[in-house]
């Protein structure tokens, strides 16, 4: 195993299995005993160069409860990054100022790059269409909690599965525990080649839906992910589908015991509020595990867990 | 016997280098991205000539110029079955087949517009690997997306 001290986290696939357990057995000492303040003489940046209050508030919060101090900016509104200072000048400036940054930034490849030039560790906190590894953490860790284990699930994806990130890296790390995959999607959303060539070379199982129902009875996990009606150059298209894949509460009739509903948040109308009283729905907590998981791996590549 | 005949469509050179076995329809892309449009040396191409492995192949001459790695590199990719012969004084002195590295940093554009590598000033770093079906992809070290061929743009 590689040392997770002083390493950034760019992308989900920088980190092995052993690597990502041990960030998840981390994360459940923080879930028992959350106010740890062993931060206390550390700052962390925060540098959104374009604005996720979701994302910014979980990682904030995470530095806090850790004693942490805090810098950083919410948008890409501030003078220098108007003024057109480069990527790279920002990072080396900030990394003057901070011990950690976290970074999110509209450019794809960016956080790669910024973890090149950075003399400190950089933490993806997602790079326009291409990762964001610490949903997939958090994702990882509800699952485990939920189902017990990550071996040897039935994990279903449900929606936009061809531009939905979240779900790209989550194949990719499930593909360590040898899950079966149900990938269900309108047929101009499917899951991209790549992603399947992945799973195949894995040597694990992919079955392919456009109908959601007959999925229900066999998941352990569904994850919703939303249908934007963007991503459809044929509006018509869309409102044919855009029904096609909500979820409500009578559809878990015959679902698992052990089911859970997972979700990246926010929802638009893809899971119906009736579920939400359902023990079934996981998407609120879901959402609080991702402190416990930033805590975890703010500690961890600071070196202090 | 039949390859002699092919040579004779091509004039000779008496120094330089020879690239073979060019695909046809790469033959100009080649020529392109080794700039000879506007080398001053002497140089001759040739496609559509008849060839036992290939069918139809196109071959270039380049008289006096021998090549470095990073551009015979950029001929691995647009025409992987190339062969470089180098000739001093009509001898061959060195002849072997491109290879495909594993690797290429700042030969090829970034095609994903959204790629940092299009934004900033970062030299572009590609992994060559293969898809499902074989074929030569290039996956950019930096946002992750895959090209394959026909989206190369060379810097
Ligand atoms: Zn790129």
């Amino acid at each position: 195993m590689m040392q997770i001290k002083n390493r950034s986290l760019v992308s989900i696939t920088d980190y092995s299995k052993e690597e990502i357990l041990r960030i998840l057995d981390i994360a459940e000492g923080f879930e028992e005993n959350q106010r740890q303040k062993i931060l206390s003489d550390y700052v962390v940046a925060t540098l959104f160069f374009e604005p996720s209050t979701r994302t910014r508030l979980s990682f904030e919060s995470a530095v806090q409860y850790l004693g942490g101090g805090i810098i950083g900016f919410a948008s890409a509104d501030v003078s220098s990054v108007k003024k057109g200072e480069s990527l790279k000048d920002t990072i080396l400036t900030v990394s003057n100022y901070s011990d950690l940054i976290v970074m999110r930034n509209p450019m794809d490849g960016s956080a790669r790059y910024a973890s090149e030039v950075s003399p400190v560790p950089i933490i993806n906190a997602g790079d326009g269409a291409n990762q964001h590894p610490t949903q997939c953490l958090l994702d990882l860790f509800s699952i485990r909690k939920t189902q017990g284990t990550l071996d040897n699930l039935h994990i279903a994806m449900v929606g936009d599965l061809k531009y939905g990130r979240t779900v790209h890296s989550l194949v990719q790390a499930l593909s360590l525990f040898n899950t079966t995959f149900h990938f269900v999607s309108p047929e101009s959303l499917k899951m991209p080649s790549s992603v399947k060539t992945w799973v195949k070379k894995a040597g694990l199982e992919y079955h392919q839906y456009t109908e959601f129902k007959e999925v229900i009875p066999i998941a352990d996990i569904l994850y919703m992910t939303r249908i934007q009606g963007e991503r459809f150059p044929d509006p018509l298209e869309y409102e044919k589908v855009k029904n096609a894949y909500i979820l409500d509460n009578a559809m878990l009739k015959n679902s698992k015991d052990s089911l859970k509903v997972l979700h990246p948040l926010p929802r638009v109308n893809e899971i119906n509020e009736d579920v939400d009283n359902n023990p079934k729905a996981y998407y609120f907590q879901q959402a609080q595990n991702g402190v416990y998981v930033r805590q975890a791996l703010i500690a961890a590549i600071l070196g202090l867990k | 016997m039949k390859d002699k005949r092919t040579e004779l469509k091509v004039s000779a050179i008496r120094s330089g280098t020879v690239i073979d076995h060019i695909p046809a329809n790469t033959v100009f892309q080649v020529f392109k991205i080794l700039g000879l449009q506007n080398s001053t040396n002497q140089v001759y191409f040739g496609t559509n000539l008849d060839s036992q492995k290939y069918g139809k192949k196109g071959i270039i001459k380049i008289s006096g110029k021998c090549f470095e790695e990073k551009e015979i590199s950029k001929i691995a990719i647009v025409a992987p079955t190339a062969t470089i012969i180098e000739i001093d004084d009509y001898v061959v002195t060195k002849k072997e087949n491109v290879h495909l590295p594993e690797h290429i940093s700042n030969i090829v554009k970034c095609f994903n517009p959204k790629c940092v590598t299009n934004h900033q000033k970062v030299p572009t770093a590609f992994d060559l690997i293969k898809d499902h079906n074989g074929k030569m992809k290039l996956l950019c070290n930096y946002c992750e997306k895959t090209m394959g061929q026909e989206n190369i743009e060379f810097i």
